[in-house]
């Protein structure tokens, strides 16, 4: 039985004088404790297709199914993490870390200590108190995944999480949130452009294609390298193997649609 | 050594820096100094008329002598009084009307023209029909006081609203927030600068729509003040008023300035 379920997902963007087809034809299954990622070109409505999980925008037509149910906003299920860390500067980092509870009105005691526990967990200890203008880029994205992580989401949807890092900075978090998320069995979906970040930290790769966004090809990550931490993974034959072939494929997929 | 090095170039810095703020104040002192003195001058030598610009030492005794037998407080309470309440009724306004855009696209897309008329409009040109519409006395004048302020606060603060990056709002969203409490969280404290930073031109805005409001009204305040002086000639009286408007104005305008020191420091944290 699949945790996620996307059936035949098509999604339009209007504008005054003109509408384009940010999706098409978009239909696949996560079981649990899976973690995926949507690998393209920018423009193939990647995050899309997050924010159409989320619950943040209604698709023109398809349907979203979480164990098996239609759901129009399964945002109690989700925790989306954004490719800046977009902590309010005018609140502390425990009051960010908070804020989803209080937003569900569940904001208690337990929480602060679990919020507390979870910095410790991520490597932030004695950061509570402190407003995000005085951590670093690394540091505020790691409260950011305590924030999300807190309301104890189902799925964690992962929007170029890395993105806005620096290369080492960038490295260490990934290892950090792909083991903080097996330790917590979460399910996972990660939209990159990075080929390395898709391997090194996912079971399977969708890789997709831009105008309409539709999905190209699906890759399975060998089962030597998928529990592997990311940056060992990084080191191994396989990963190369697998580098060179959706390289290729992304490659092709260029090719296919320059000609227009 | 090198330390100690450092810290001599630093202390050099301190001192420039102490010097220069220094030298700006006596420069500061020197023109006030200046020109009350050239004024009482030319006055005394008939240089300039002195029934027509009076003299410094002129002023500060009818001030004095009118402060003394109460006659100037009245005026200047019932001025601070309009002013303050101008100003506080407009920027609220104003908020008020800048939210209410924001909740609603379709009532931001209707008000659209008529904000753009309203913005356009010299507001103290409503000055008679706000006194005949709500008599002459100093409700008009708080009107003006008002009216001035609401327009523009609203279209600054409801594009400071718009202006606010998305995804605080996503972040926000993504955990289940209502349209009320993504404003609450995040559109509101993160447009916060842009507000008080409207108080400080509404402060100067509403001393424009009470003044002429006095004016036009003519009963009492330091508006009226001018307006008699002047036509009975009496332009000792005139600059008093003038003076003292000048100091109260700045007087406001700091403390506005202190309230926004202490409201970006305590941030409604909601």
């Amino acid at each position: 039985m699949s945790l996620l379920t996307l059936s035949n997902i098509a999604h339009l963007y209007f504008s005054k004088n003109t509408y384009t087809k940010a999706l098409d034809q978009i239909s696949f299954q996560v079981k649990k404790g899976e973690f995926i990622s949507l690998l393209g070109p920018s423009g193939c409505g990647k995050s899309t297709i997050l924010s159409i999980i989320a619950g943040l925008i209604q698709p023109t037509s398809g349907e979203v199914l979480v164990n098996e149910a239609s759901t129009n906003t399964s945002n109690q299920l989700t925790g989306y993490m954004l490719q800046q860390d977009y902590l309010f500067p005018w609140k502390t980092v425990l009051d960010n870390i908070l804020l989803g509870p209080q937003i569900r009105k569940q904001q208690n005691a337990s929480m602060r200590e679990r919020a507390n526990q979870l910095l410790e967990e991520v490597g932030l200890p004695n950061v509570a108190d402190l407003y995000p203008h005085s951590l670093s880029g690394g540091m505020r994205q790691r409260a950011a995944l305590v924030r999300t992580l807190i309301t104890e989401p189902e799925i964690l949807l992962l929007d170029e999480p890395f993105s806005a890092l620096d290369y080492q900075t960038k490295l260490k978090l990934e290892d950090l949130v792909f083991k903080m998320l097996r330790t917590y069995h979460k399910t996972a979906i990660l939209v990159t452009h990075d080929i390395g970040e898709a391997i090194s930290m996912s079971d399977r790769i969708i890789v997709m294609r831009a105008n309409p966004g539709t999905i190209a090809k699906i890759f399975d990550v060998p089962i030597e390298i998928r529990n592997e931490i990311p940056f060992l993974v990084r080191r191994h034959q396989k990963y190369d193997l697998l580098f060179d072939k959706i390289w290729n494929e992304l490659n092709q997929q260029e090719a296919k649609s320059a000609p227009e | 050594m090198k330390n100690s090095s450092d810290y001599q170039l630093f202390s050099a810095y301190q001192k420039q820096l102490k010097t220069e703020k220094k030298i700006v104040l006596i420069w500061q002192c020197l023109l006030l100094i200046g020109f009350f003195s050239l004024w009482e001058l030319s006055s005394r030598l008939y240089w300039i008329d002195p029934l027509l610009f009076s003299s410094p030492s002129r002023i500060i005794n009818l001030v004095l002598e009118r402060f003394a037998n109460g006659t100037m407080w009245t005026h200047l309470q019932i001025t601070m009084f309009e002013t303050i309440l101008g100003f506080i009724i407009g920027t609220l306004l104003g908020i008020v009307l800048a939210i209410m855009l924001w909740a609603s696209e379709r009532f931001s897309n209707i008000m659209d023209p008529y904000l753009v008329i309203m913005n356009a409009m010299p507001k103290v040109a409503l000055g008679p029909i706000f006194i005949v519409a709500l008599g002459p006395g100093y409700i008009s004048i708080i009107a003006m006081g008002a009216i001035i302020s609401i327009i523009i606060t609203t279209l600054v603060v409801y594009s400071a609203f718009r202006e606010i990056d998305p995804n605080y709002r996503k972040v926000l969203l993504s955990f289940g927030a209502t349209k009320w409490q993504c404003f609450h969280k995040a559109v509101f404290p993160a447009s916060l600068p842009v507000m008080i930073s409207t108080l400080k031109v509404n402060v100067g805005l509403s001393w424009v729509g009470v003044i002429v409001g006095e004016f036009l009204v003519s009963k009492q305040g330091l508006g009226y003040l001018i307006v008699y002086g002047f036509q009975v000639f009496d332009f000792t009286l005139v600059m008093a008023s003038l003076l003292l408007i000048a100091i109260i104005a700045a007087v406001m305008y700091k403390l506005v300035e202190q309230l926004e020191k202490w409201l970006i420091r305590h941030r409604i944290d909601s």
